[in-house]
């Protein structure tokens, strides 16, 4: 079921234009010559997953999984901000956040295999150091 | 504001949004979780969380793209804006980033939004509006070369 999932996502992306960086380039430059095309991605994404997302939790568990997963911390922090922040910076400058790494893996291997790479030694570091906050913050 | 309407792609970007939410909704409705790229992937490096689930989708976003490269015959664009230090360094920034700031475009930005999350809001203001200067100072003042 999963990679159901994944393989619709990935051919999303494929069709919306994600996986090119100058296209994502071009939408985040709106004081250059704009290409408004991502926020066509993000609005038919957020719609059919907002209406559906109701229907969905009508159901009381999954179809194949004991309950929902949802995350219930809702306190805007630290982490969350520099994060987001930092994501910020690196998708600016390659014009590539996640998923687009990954749908354009196969496609280009020698160009995206090392990005790949860093963005999950990344991962492995920034993980680290949420646990260390949130630690810190417990104590 | 200036339109660059040569690249412009409204239906084409509408249609594949519209897929991306169809595979989130599929995501919850079978095995209860989030499709967040980034937490997906950083799971995978945690002991004692499931990892097939994780394999499977991550699988699947990496055979997509191919899937349709092999239907339709063209080569999919994908132009890189950046390279050398900058471009690697950039990789960094995203799989920190994403980690501290628990989610990306797809966890917060469509899954985060659609579900009216305070946190997501916030993280997609904040993650958009520093890509938005960054690009600015990449592409506009010089910086950049």
């Amino acid at each position: 079921m999963a990679l159901i999932s994944g393989v619709v996502f990935g051919v999303g992306l494929t069709i919306a234009g994600m996986l090119d960086p100058s296209k994502i380039s071009g939408f985040l430059d709106i004081f250059g010559v704009w290409d408004p095309s991502l926020a066509f991605v993000m609005a038919g994404g957020v719609v059919v997953n907002a209406v559906g997302h109701r229907f969905v939790m009508r159901r009381s568990v999954p179809l194949f999984a004991p309950r929902f997963l949802l995350p219930s911390f809702a306190s805007i922090d630290r982490p969350l901000l520099l994060g987001s922040a930092l994501f910020g910076i690196g998708w600016g400058v390659s014009g590539l956040c996640p998923g687009p790494v990954l749908g354009n893996l196969l496609l280009l291997p020698e160009k995206m295999g090392l990005f790949a790479a860093i963005v999950c030694g990344g991962l492995w570091v920034g993980r680290a150091l949420k646990q260390r906050l949130e630690k810190s913050r417990v104590d | 504001m200036i339109i660059n309407w040569d690249s412009f792609t409204p239906l084409a970007s509408l249609g594949g949004g519209i897929l991306i939410g169809i595979a989130a909704l599929f995501l919850m409705m079978t095995t209860g979780r989030v499709m967040g790229v980034s937490g997906i992937l950083s799971g995978l490096f945690s002991a004692g969380e499931p990892k097939l689930w994780r394999l499977a989708f991550l699988g699947g976003t990496l055979l997509g793209p191919l899937l349709i490269y092999t239907i339709t015959g063209t080569p999919i664009a994908s132009e890189m804006v950046s390279d050398g230090w900058l471009f690697y360094g950039a990789a960094f920034l995203v799989g920190i980033g994403t980690a501290l700031g628990s989610g990306c475009t797809s966890g917060h930005g469509i899954c985060g939004l659609a579900r009216f999350s305070g946190r997501s809001l916030v993280a997609v203001i904040t993650f958009m509006t520093m890509a938005v200067i960054t690009v600015y100072v990449v592409r506009h003042s010089g910086l950049g070369g």
